[in-house]
């Protein structure tokens, strides 16, 4: 058995999990649906206005499903024992967590990107802006939940953490809500958009990069 | 079936404060190939507490813990223990069989198969079980399953036979005599009597 083979197993495993589990797709997902046609009703007959905020409502959406569901990404493990298991692998902790943050974002950020173009379409916004929404929602909600791993590793002990986990990760999802958002908006109006991009990309894989470690060690002390 | 290396488990001068009190300090024990580690104590000595830290999860007070002379956060040790603790740690929505590959993926492959392993515990004909419908005692078999289908020298056992009817006891007993036959060594914590003829047992107790 190797790394790899273990990798693979994590992700196969929290995968199966979510679809005998259901509601882990389901919440988020309904959460981001339910936020944006709510908006339309909310503004009234103003198809102007809300043209011109939907790449806001978008990604702030899609940004508060992503927290929604990021307590679910150790929760169940935590209880039932199987995180000590993980830990235990004589398999590097970081790569492990690194699959089932993988797992968690195919669960609950890939759903969004597909619905996306649709709502995006329904709240009228511009179609030449509808791939960069795509491009910066592909490269964005793995950040979330990358970033949202650590906050979780550390609250994951704790009886009550939901209230700290948004205000730990609150705050560094906000880079990507502004690059993504200005992005979106700057295709609306026909102006290029590499800078915006480049950075949500160098956001992606330093994320990649640097937040299995902590994740790991923060699970280590939650465990304790 | 074992390597070449003696293994050893060695605790020196441990010590466990936990709110301010004592649980154990300057504890050394020695463990090598063959035997069982016994820890006996009231609720709250500390017994769980010295698992954790053999395990790697806790930091001991003071004091160390030594694999083959070797401190265990080297990841050779990872690779010799395996642990059940009191929580099952399986999936309860997975079947018995995806359960076991996923803690084989996590390891090494060990003596037995699969199959081998649950008709060892017990369980030949619940591989597509879900874990949610098994019974107490059933659920802390499988959990046990996974010491055999994984390469390991050392258990680390917490109250093992918690749930377990006398039948589960004997059988887990047979498996932990059969363990040790072939040179591993086990650390656990119960209530229970122990019966292991032919093994050397240490004890240490806890207060």
């Amino acid at each position: 058995m190797s790394l790899f083979y273990a990798f693979l197993a994590i992700i196969k495993r929290d995968l199966l999990l979510a679809v005998r589990r259901r509601t882990e797709i389901a919440n988020p997902l309904l959460f981001f649906i339910l936020v944006i046609t709510l908006f339309p009703l909310g503004i009234g007959a103003q198809p102007h206005l809300l043209q011109a905020i939907a790449p806001g409502i978008i990604w702030v959406s899609a940004l508060l499903a992503a927290m929604l569901s990021l307590d679910s990404l150790f929760r169940s493990d935590f209880d039932d024992g199987s995180l000590e298991q993980i830990l235990l692998s004589p398999y590097p902790t970081s790569m492990l967590v690194l699959a089932k943050i993988i797992a968690h974002w195919l669960v609950t950020g890939l759903p969004l990107l597909i619905v996306a173009p649709l709502l995006a379409v329904f709240l009228g916004m511009p179609t030449q802006s509808l791939g960069v929404l795509l491009l910066t929602l592909l490269l964005g909600t793995p950040v979330l939940s990358l970033i949202g791993a650590i906050g979780v590793a550390l609250t994951v002990g704790l009886r009550r953490g939901g209230m700290i986990l948004s205000l730990l990760v609150l705050p560094l999802y906000v880079p990507v809500l502004i690059f993504a958002g200005n992005a979106v908006e700057m295709a609306g109006s026909g102006l290029p958009v590499d800078a915006q991009i480049n950075i949500l990309i160098s956001m992606l894989c330093l994320s990649l990069v640097l937040a299995p470690w902590p994740t790991a060690a923060a699970l280590k002390m939650s465990v304790n | 079936m074992q390597n070449n290396i003696i293994h050893r488990l060695q605790g020196q001068d441990l010590s466990c404060v936990r709110d301010d009190r004592i649980l154990f300090e300057a504890l050394n024990f020695e463990l090598s190939a063959g035997q069982v580690l016994l820890l006996e104590g009231e609720n709250g000595s500390g017994k769980t507490s010295l698992l954790r830290i053999l395990c790697g999860f806790r930091e001991p007070d003071a004091g160390l813990v030594l694999w083959g002379g070797n401190a265990i956060n080297d990841s050779q040790y990872y690779d010799d223990m395996a642990y059940v603790g009191h929580l099952d740690g399986v999936k309860k929505e997975l079947t018995v069989l995806e359960n076991l590959k996923v803690s084989l993926a996590l390891g090494q492959t060990g003596h037995y198969s699969i199959p081998q392993a649950l008709a060892k515990v017990l369980l030949a004909n619940f591989d597509d079980a879900l874990v949610q419908s098994l019974s107490a005692g059933q659920k802390r078999r499988l959990s046990l399953a996974r010491l055999l289908i994984t390469k390991n020298t050392l258990w680390i056992l917490d109250e093992p036979f918690t749930s377990l009817d006398k039948q589960g006891i004997s059988l887990i007993e047979s498996l932990m005599t059969e363990h040790c036959k072939a040179g591993g060594m086990i650390i656990l914590t119960s209530h229970h009597d122990i019966a292991l003829p032919n093994v050397d047992v240490q004890r240490i107790l806890l207060s």
